[in-house]
């Protein structure tokens, strides 16, 4: 089946488990009668009704913790946090307690929680709604991370993360929701496991890590320089955590160099991690230190010109690949 | 406080040593001149002196490992101090050079100092240690697992600052050190600015085989020498045919006569002679070509190969020229037994100026033989053998000697090859002249 946008493959996966196992439920704000600000959960509430499909008053900590609760019940809540902006609100409720009930009540009782989420930035949000906060989940013990890219994944990885028995961050992309792509037929029952990176694009020169919306513009930044007879190979992580270090090692041992791209700042990141882990497991291998390139470190301008200078667009990600090759004698100066 | 023992650089063309094994245990007090440990070099086995007195507090580098030039390989100081802030790998390794560089000899000619001092072509001095190279860590692996030497490429790297990095390896490797990295920068943005053509990139895939044998450091010198010698050095050959029935004569009567004293000339060791007094006499081919400039040999320092199990050794008679031919027999007698029983001195296998290599013995009548660099010339002999020539109009047989003369045109020309060579022919011819 073709042509199925992001969105609808995030709807046909809800609707799929929500028929398959009645102990789902989804709960957030205006997903009901409103079907969702991103109507990802369009006509579910009109198919299954107030008890499965409840809308919450905007309180952010309430909700999770509610989720939170059902989770350690018995039932699989799916939460969706409108943007990821808002989910600060309610860290306690998915630091210190989603993450680690399973531990502290030895083993006893699980929270298989999903909180959906759209990160992303673009649209002149401004500082407090243009934020991919990702990282700050996939730093914590407990919990587990995806950002999927395409809508195969989303679908695949959401079928996944509900049927997981720990509590899942499930990060969307606003930019992502209209993107289109093939799915399986509905019977298939079709999956993709959480921690696993797929290589979206094979390359011998430059290996570049990138999650979410970040892949395509990886993906249009392979297709440049290969007009430069360089090849670029692409991984995405799908999974922040569990993270897939070893298909990352195992491309970057056969390209000898590595570019992390996120969408996100790259202090701390993604990009921090996986060069440490890089560094370690590839340093015979590498031709240059690894590279990483993010947002500006600053909160997100208003302005348009500059909200454009402070994404990591293809063009910023096309620079530090240039510069990168260029110090591997690759390329000319970039 | 402690200090680091770096492997030293033993010989000129070291690039590495293996501890052969540890003479001193961790916690034995040692005192400045103590044998520590013996080292492989490429060449030979060395003894490594203690510089300073104290207590061998760790080993970093154990028996049967290697370990670059300048990298340390133990710890002595006081005893109870704390090593644990010294490894293998972390060598700053700035003394490794400065301490037994070249010095290894009282300089014999001042052109064969200049020898014994020159790196590798078109480098600039090599960097003392492992550590100040600079070449990122995907280009070293490659170049140590292909035996290439990084230093030739030092600083022309085409990364930041000359780091050498892995193209630079894949071409050298793809087209012989020869390939110019980062030369011509192509203009930016150019769609041809991407360089690394395409054979540069096809890893060659190893060849079947029963087993793979690592090669002994001795046998990676020679293979690295001899490529770097065909791929660097300009050679023609010059061939002619030597009647060697006088010489044969004259041998044989000085043995009779010095049997008694335990003395006995190989057809070698007038050979040898003959070339030591030739390369007297043509001062116009006894130089050597190096980075661009001609070098004057004044005594000549034959090198005779030697076939070993394990690889060749070339150690050296010098001042061959100035040696009778009684004394000669007896130099050349011992250097060859040493050789093979593995005791050459390091000095004894450097500084020759010419080389004679000869493979008579096993039955080869002809052959070409590849230059020992920067050495001008190698003499290819092959066997004596009874064949029939013109003499006078008459078909007689004689016993006739074929050699090839390798030369390096860049020290000398054809003219002056075939000069020598014609000497060492009427050397050959009238032995008598050996001898005065």
């Amino acid at each position: 089946m073709a042509g199925v946008t992001y969105r609808e493959a995030l709807r046909r996966a809800l609707d799929e488990e929500l028929a398959r196992d009645d102990k789902v439920f989804l709960m957030g704000e205006e997903i009901g009668r409103f079907e969702g600000s991103y109507k990802v959960t369009a006509g579910l509430y009109a198919k299954y009704g107030p008890r499965r499909v409840r809308e919450t008053p905007i309180a952010e900590e309430g909700f999770v913790g509610a989720g939170v609760g059902a989770a350690m019940l018995g039932l699989r809540p799916v939460v969706e946090i409108m943007t990821i902006n808002f989910i600060l609100v309610a860290m306690d409720m998915v630091v210190n307690h989603a993450a680690k009930v399973r531990q502290m009540f030895g083993g006893k009782v699980g929270v298989p929680l999903v909180i959906r989420t759209p990160a992303g930035a673009g649209a002149q949000l401004t500082a407090q709604h243009s934020q991919s906060l990702e990282v700050m989940f996939a730093h914590t013990p407990g919990l587990k991370v995806v950002a999927p890219s395409t809508p195969l994944d989303a679908y695949g990885l959401l079928k996944s993360a509900i049927r997981d028995d720990d509590p899942v961050l499930f990060v969307e992309n606003l930019v992502l929701y209209n993107v289109n792509g093939a799915l399986p037929e509905p019977g298939d029952d079709f999956t993709v496991p959480i921690g696993r990176a797929q290589v979206v694009r094979e390359g011998r020169d430059l290996t570049i890590v990138a999650h979410s919306y970040t892949v395509r513009r990886a993906l249009t930044v392979a297709d440049r320089l290969s007009q430069h007879d360089i090849e670029v190979e692409v991984v995405d992580l799908r999974s922040l955590r569990p993270l897939d270090a070893e298909t990352v090692i195992e491309s970057v041992k056969k390209t000898s160099r590595a570019l992390v791209a996120e969408e996100g700042w790259a202090t701390y990141g993604v990009g921090a991690e996986l060069a440490a882990r890089i560094s370690r497991e590839c340093f015979d291998d590498l031709d240059a230190p690894v590279e990483r390139v993010g947002g500006a470190e600053a909160p997100m301008p208003y302005s348009k010109p500059l909200e454009l200078a402070a994404l990591t667009l293809e063009d910023k990600i096309e620079k530090a690949a240039r510069g990168l090759l260029a110090d591997c004698g690759l390329l000319a100066e970039a | 406080m402690a200090e680091e023992i770096v492997m030293p650089r033993l010989s000129d063309t070291m690039e590495r040593g293996t501890i052969a094994r540890w003479l001193v245990h961790e916690g034995d007090a040692v005192h400045e001149g103590d044998v520590l440990a013996e080292i492989e070099t490429d060449k030979a086995t060395m003894e490594l002196n203690a510089y300073s007195d104290g207590v061998l507090l760790r080993i970093l580098v154990q028996d049967g490992e290697a370990a670059e030039l300048g990298a340390p390989i133990a710890v002595v100081g006081a005893e109870g101090e704390d090593v644990s802030g010294f490894s293998a790998a972390s060598g700053n390794g700035d003394a490794a050079a400065a301490d037994g560089a070249g010095e290894t000899e009282a300089a014999p000619p001042a052109a064969s100092e200049a020898v014994a001092a020159a790196p590798a072509p078109d480098a600039p001095a090599p960097p003392a240690g492992g550590g100040t190279l600079k070449a990122s860590p995907v280009a070293r692996r490659m170049a140590s697992d292909a035996g290439f030497d990084l230093r030739g490429l030092a600083g022309k790297g085409s990364g930041p600052d000359g780091r050498i990095v892995r193209v630079d390896v894949e071409r050298a490797l793809a087209g012989g050190a020869s390939a110019a990295p980062a030369a011509a920068a192509p203009p930016a943005q150019a769609p041809a600015s991407a360089p690394a053509p395409a054979p540069a990139r096809a890893a060659a895939a190893p060849p079947e085989a029963d087993t793979v044998i690592e090669p002994s450091p001795m046998l990676k010198a020679v293979a690295r020498r001899m490529s770097e010698s065909k791929a660097q050095v300009p050679h023609f050959y010059l061939q002619c045919e030597i009647d060697m029935a006088k010489a044969l004569a004259l041998r044989e009567e000085l043995n009779a006569e010095l049997a008694d004293e335990g003395v006995k000339l190989t057809v070698n060791d007038l050979i040898v002679r003959a070339c030591a007094l030739a390369l007297r006499d043509h001062p116009q081919f006894h130089r050597s070509w190096i980075d661009g400039k001609l070098y004057q040999h004044g005594a000549a320092h034959v090198g005779v190969a030697v076939a070993l199990d394990e690889g060749l050794i070339v150690p050296v008679i010098r001042n061959a020229d100035s040696l009778p031919l009684r004394e000669l027999a007896v130099v050349a007698r011992d250097l060859v037994a040493r050789a093979r029983s593995g005791s050459l001195r390091q000095q004894e296998i450097e500084g020759g100026t010419f080389s004679v290599s000869n493979l008579g013995m096993l039955g080869i009548t002809s052959f070409q033989a590849i230059i020992n660099p920067p050495e001008p010339g190698i003499l290819a002999v092959g066997s004596v053998v009874e064949r029939a020539t013109g003499v006078g109009g008459q078909v007689v047989v004689r016993p006739l000697m074929t050699v090839n003369l390798s030369v390096d045109h860049r020290a000398a020309s054809g003219a002056d090859g075939a000069r020598l060579l014609q000497t060492v022919t009427r050397y050959l011819e009238h032995p008598l002249l050996l001898l005065v």
